[in-house]
């Protein structure tokens, strides 16, 4: 709450917007207490008297009445039936759009048909058959305006509840014994409230308009009871000559739906969670970076060496250190796991690489990545999109977020061919194709100009790894490319990705948290751990002999086929969160040989035998190292 | 022995394309005629691909989704399909995904309070007394009561969602993918957790899961399922070392082993068939190594094989 009185009060529109309506809601609500003289008291001897006149601050309407005191009993009048209108189509348009989305089928075909029905007519036509049906008269003027905005509440509301009620919480409140009416108002109506409360600050504003247009025509209040819009058409005759008496009630009309408008609209942006993580602050095109120390010299071994990277994330004044110190090279077709649990830092650590962290809130605050002899971090924004999906691609676990939804797979292809190498169009197609042949998919040649969405998520997966082979990079960095699938697709695109890496020579960075992954693919393997690399080493070494004590508790964690029904060794305690790291060593709270020692200093990587570990106590002691 | 659950020609067919009025224009079997029995106090354990009905199935089990054929007994007795309290004391349900199975705007006390007053009918003090117990054995401290579900990780939201279960104090658990959106250190905690609880309340598990590593660490049996079809039921040690069905063996051969060499898998493709226009015959023959005539024609049924297994092949593998 105070978060969204916060976000609200910076929004300086909607804060004047909220000050004038204060304003302008508490006078209303005092005008019986207030010393105005009776509103409808005509003194005809006093018509049309100019404002400031003695007695009269605002003048005097065609009938000798007291225009301040119209205006403000108006005033009343018109937020009072505005607002009443605004509750009752809240009200009626929720519990329609509730009931609609909550019960589906055929109910929901029903209801919606007939709102789109009643949508189907102009809006104020609609508002005028409805009076005209009724009579004229405020309450029928409230009952049409809440009348025509009934399908807007519906609507809205029925989608968001549709979202909600295929929630599993909902089929939960069903188990443990509740009925359909106890389910709509105690589950799925606390969670769309903040909706409703955003649809109606953002209509109310224009109801109050729509009140006033009825009242304007005759439709609404009737005389001699003021509210602003009769005011406005009784004042109509003498708008030439007397125009105070139009203006009055004009201005204050627009002060109203001006400030509740600016305030509706305030209230929005300070719901929308997006809002709130940031997320609609434009991200920058690269990651900022602001490297506190001079970063380590080049030119960096293998295709690619990232040396002491450390990446941040700042949100407000809470640094997360995602990725801390962290190490790799990777040689021309090796294939290097880094494997952690999630929010280790694998996948900021593989997207630092080509500045892809979102900045804000993301800033690379240490270290270089070597590629060719160059230091990707601090690289220009022209350099890095010329070597990304070029030399350095990505496959990520969700195809689809590489994948355009709308294209056939066969122009994406070619599409990121072009981008980097002009070629021409015919010969575009047989790459695509020959692309496609590459990943096994079968039927390449009818497959081409087929679009994602007519695809399985395994063939999908063969897409994304064939646009990352588009331009035989060097390096692919894979971001847990087979989480997603069924292990019978895994198994057939670990192998794919095996054989690739032979043919074209390419080397991977194969992020995961599955071990047996690791065995099958990687010659060598990080560990990983908040944020830092923990142990690394060649897969054999690490699998037959870890050294670190969080490498062998994960791996006695993972069940493996075949040893038949048994115990499972846990690891007691969470991973630690980024932004409050132990002193010492990260994994100390849950490890078994802690020692007073851990926590005292960071741990120093130790290396000796082709193996580095972060540990004072290692599980089997590394090979000393050669002298030089 | 009892029978926990047992389930006779259970299956469902759901309507696509359904207009306004009048019939659907064609339908989708989710789940085909499943028979099957569930011991009172066994784990039986459900493994299959995403998409081949095991979430239609447990949903069916607990009285979520009303079957389209057959019939499930619970400890011997029918369930009315109108009356979910009736299902909610004998059978419970743990979801998926343990966050968004908690309403984001309750605190974990009122969550759990449910259960107690609705499908129990107790009075406050018996409840507050009731959540501290069962709290307190899914390793929970009490001064998480008072929180709301944002507040936790995936391993402690499905601690309450495990606690939400016991509460309605029902004796059948369907765990559907408990462990599937956690972290491998926090799985293993949770799987104990499971394990010590069903001996402290003599509990009978339905595990559904995709990983069959922890399928097989968990179940005393196993039924592997297969386009909405049960293809092979067996004991858990046996079913993926020596599996009779040509599906379980491709599917144990393509889990990932420390140690086993990465080869492809022997299968011809990884597509499954057309659901709104499926193959007479085995569902299975497009990808299978050893179909022949028979199999393109005449779906096969589920029979005994060996002591203890049944197999659902024209061409089972030898034992
Ligand atoms: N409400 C529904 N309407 C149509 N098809 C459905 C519906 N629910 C599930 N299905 C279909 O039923 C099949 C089985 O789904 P599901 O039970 O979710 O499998 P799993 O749990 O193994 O992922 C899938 O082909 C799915 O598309
Ligand atoms: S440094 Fe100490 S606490 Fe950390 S892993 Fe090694 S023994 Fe455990
Ligand atoms: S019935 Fe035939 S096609 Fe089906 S699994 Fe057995 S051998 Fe294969
Ligand atoms: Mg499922």
């Amino acid at each position: 709450m105070t978060q969204f009185i916060k976000l609200l009060a910076r929004n300086q529109l909607a804060l004047a917007g909220g000050i004038i309506l204060s304003i302008v809601v508490l006078v209303s609500i005092l005008v019986p207490i207030l010393p105005l003289q009776p509103p409808d008291v005509t003194n005809t001897a006093d018509r049309f008297m100019a404002p400031f006149s003695e007695g009269h601050w605002l003048g005097t309407d065609h009938l000798g009445r007291d225009l301040l005191s119209r205006l403000l009993w108006g005033t009343r009048l018109s937020l009072a039936v505005g607002a009443a209108a605004a509750i009752v189509a809240a009200v009626i348009g929720s519990a329609i759009g509730i009931v609609a989305g909550y019960f589906g089928g055929t109910t929901d075909n029903v209801i919606m048909r007939g709102v789109d029905m009643l949508m189907a007519f102009p809006y104020i036509l609609l508002a005028l058959a409805i009076v005209a049906a009724l009579g004229p008269g405020l309450m029928n003027a409230l009952i049409a305006v809440a009348a025509v905005n009934i399908p807007f509440f519906a609507r809205n509301i029925r989608g968001i509840t549709v979202g909600i009620a295929h929630k599993e919480f909902v089929d939960a409140a069903k188990l443990a014994g509740k009925g359909h009416l106890t389910i709509l108002t105690t589950e799925i109506l606390p969670n769309v409230v903040p909706v409703i409360v955003i649809a109606m600050s953002t209509t109310i504003g224009w109801m109050i308009l729509e009140t006033a247009g009825l009242s304007f025509l005759g439709l609404g209040s009737q005389p001699p009871q003021a509210d602003l819009g009769s005011m406005l058409g009784e004042a109509r005759s003498a708008l030439i000559t007397n125009p105070h008496t139009s203006v009055v009630p004009g201005l204050m009309i627009f002060i109203i739906v001006m400030s509740i408008n600016l305030l509706g609209d305030g209230v929005r942006d300070a719901l929308d969670p997006r809002l709130r993580s940031g997320a609609l602050s434009r991200p920058k095109p690269t990651t900022t970076v602001a490297r506190q120390s001079s970063p380590p010299h080049g030119p960096g071994e293998g295709v690619l060496d990232i040396r002491e990277l450390e990446t941040q994330f700042h949100v407000g004044k809470r640094v997360f250190k995602a990725v801390n110190q962290v190490s790799l090279n990777i040689e021309p077709g090796e294939c290097l796991g880094v494997i952690g649990e999630s929010g280790s830092g694998k996948s900021v650590t593989a997207l630092s690489v080509m500045g892809l962290v979102a900045s804000p809130p993301g800033v690379i605050t240490g270290g270089a990545v070597f590629h060719g002899g160059q230091d990707l971090v601090g690289a220009r924004y022209s350099t890095l999109r010329r070597l990304r999906g070029d030399k350095v691609a990505y496959i990520f676990q969700d195809p689809l977020s590489t994948l355009h939804p709308l294209i056939r797979v066969g122009e994406q292809l070619a599409e990121a061919i072009r981008v980097h190498h002009p070629v021409g169009k015919a010969e575009l197609r047989q790459r695509a194709i020959d692309l496609l042949n590459d990943v096994r998919i079968p039927n390449a040649e009818s497959r081409v100009d087929s679009y994602p969405h007519e695809m399985s998520g395994g063939m999908r997966q063969r897409v994304a790894i064939a646009m990352a082979l588009a331009n035989e990079p060097e390096v692919i960095i894979a971001d847990e490319p087979t989480t997603a699938l069924d292990v019978t697709v895994q198994a057939q695109v670990l192998s794919l990705l095996d054989d690739l890496r032979r043919e074209h020579n390419v080397a991977i960075m194969f992020i995961t948290h599955d071990f047996g992954v690791v065995a099958q693919l990687c010659d060598r393997v990080a560990v990983m751990y908040g944020g830092q690399i923990v142990e690394q080493g060649t897969t054999d070494d690490i699998l037959a002999n870890p050294a670190h004590p969080y490498t062998r508790k994960l791996m006695e964690c993972v069940p493996e086929l075949g040893a038949g029904r048994r115990e499972l060794a846990a690891i007691p305690g969470l991973p630690p969160a980024v932004d409050d790291l132990p002193p010492g060593c990260a994994f100390a709270p849950r490890c078994h040989k802690a020692q007073a020692e851990c926590t005292k200093a960071p741990i120093e990587m130790t290396r000796g035998g082709g193996r580095a570990v972060r540990c004072l106590y290692p599980e089997t002691k590394l090979v000393e190292e050669e002298p030089a | 022995m009892s029978l926990a659950l047992q389930l006779d020609d259970l299956s469902k067919t759901f309507p696509v394309g359904k207009p306004l009025f009048g019939p659907a224009k064609a339908h989708v079997r989710a789940v085909r005629p499943v028979t099957l029995q569930v011991e009172t106090g066994e784990t039986l354990g459900i493994v299959g691909e995403s998409g081949c009905g095991k979430s239609t199935l447990a949903r069916m089990l607990v009285g979520l989704l009303p079957p389209s054929t057959g019939e499930i007994k619970i400890e011997g007795h029918r369930l009315n399909n109108a009356n979910p309290a009736e299902f909610g004391r004998s059978i419970q349900y743990v979801f998926q995904d343990p966050i968004s199975s908690l309403n984001p705007r309750k605190s974990i006390r009122s969550i759990l309070e449910v259960p107690l007053k609705r499908l129990h009918g107790m009075n406050a003090e018996a409840r507050r007394a009731r959540i501290s117990e069962i709290f307190a054995s899914v390793n929970l401290r009490e001064e998480f009561l008072e929180r709301y579900p944002h507040e936790f990780s995936g391993g402690q939201a499905q601690r309450i969602g495990i606690a939400r279960a016991l509460a309605a104090n029902a004796r059948i658990m369907v765990l559907d993918e408990p462990v599937s959106a956690l972290d491998v250190s926090v799985q293993a905690q949770v799987l104990n957790l499971l394990a010590r609880l069903k001996g402290e309340f003599g509990l009978t598990y339905l595990f559904i899961s995709h990983d069959l590593a922890v399928v097989e660490a968990v179940s005393d049996r196993v039924a592997v399922m297969y386009f909405g079809a049960v293809v092979e039921v067996g004991k858990a040690e046996k079913i993926f070392a020596a599996p009779r069905h040509p599906y379980t063996n491709l599917l144990a051969g393509s889990a990932p082993v420390v140690g086993r060499p990465l080869t492809p898998p022997e299968a011809k493709g990884t597509e499954l068939p057309d659901p709104l226009n499926p193959p007479p015959g085995c569902p299975f023959a497009p990808r299978c190594p050893k179909a022949t005539e028979i199999c393109r024609d005449v779906d096969p049924p589920l029979e005994q094989m060996g002591e203890d297994q049944f197999a659902a092949c024209h061409h089972p593998l030898d034992a």
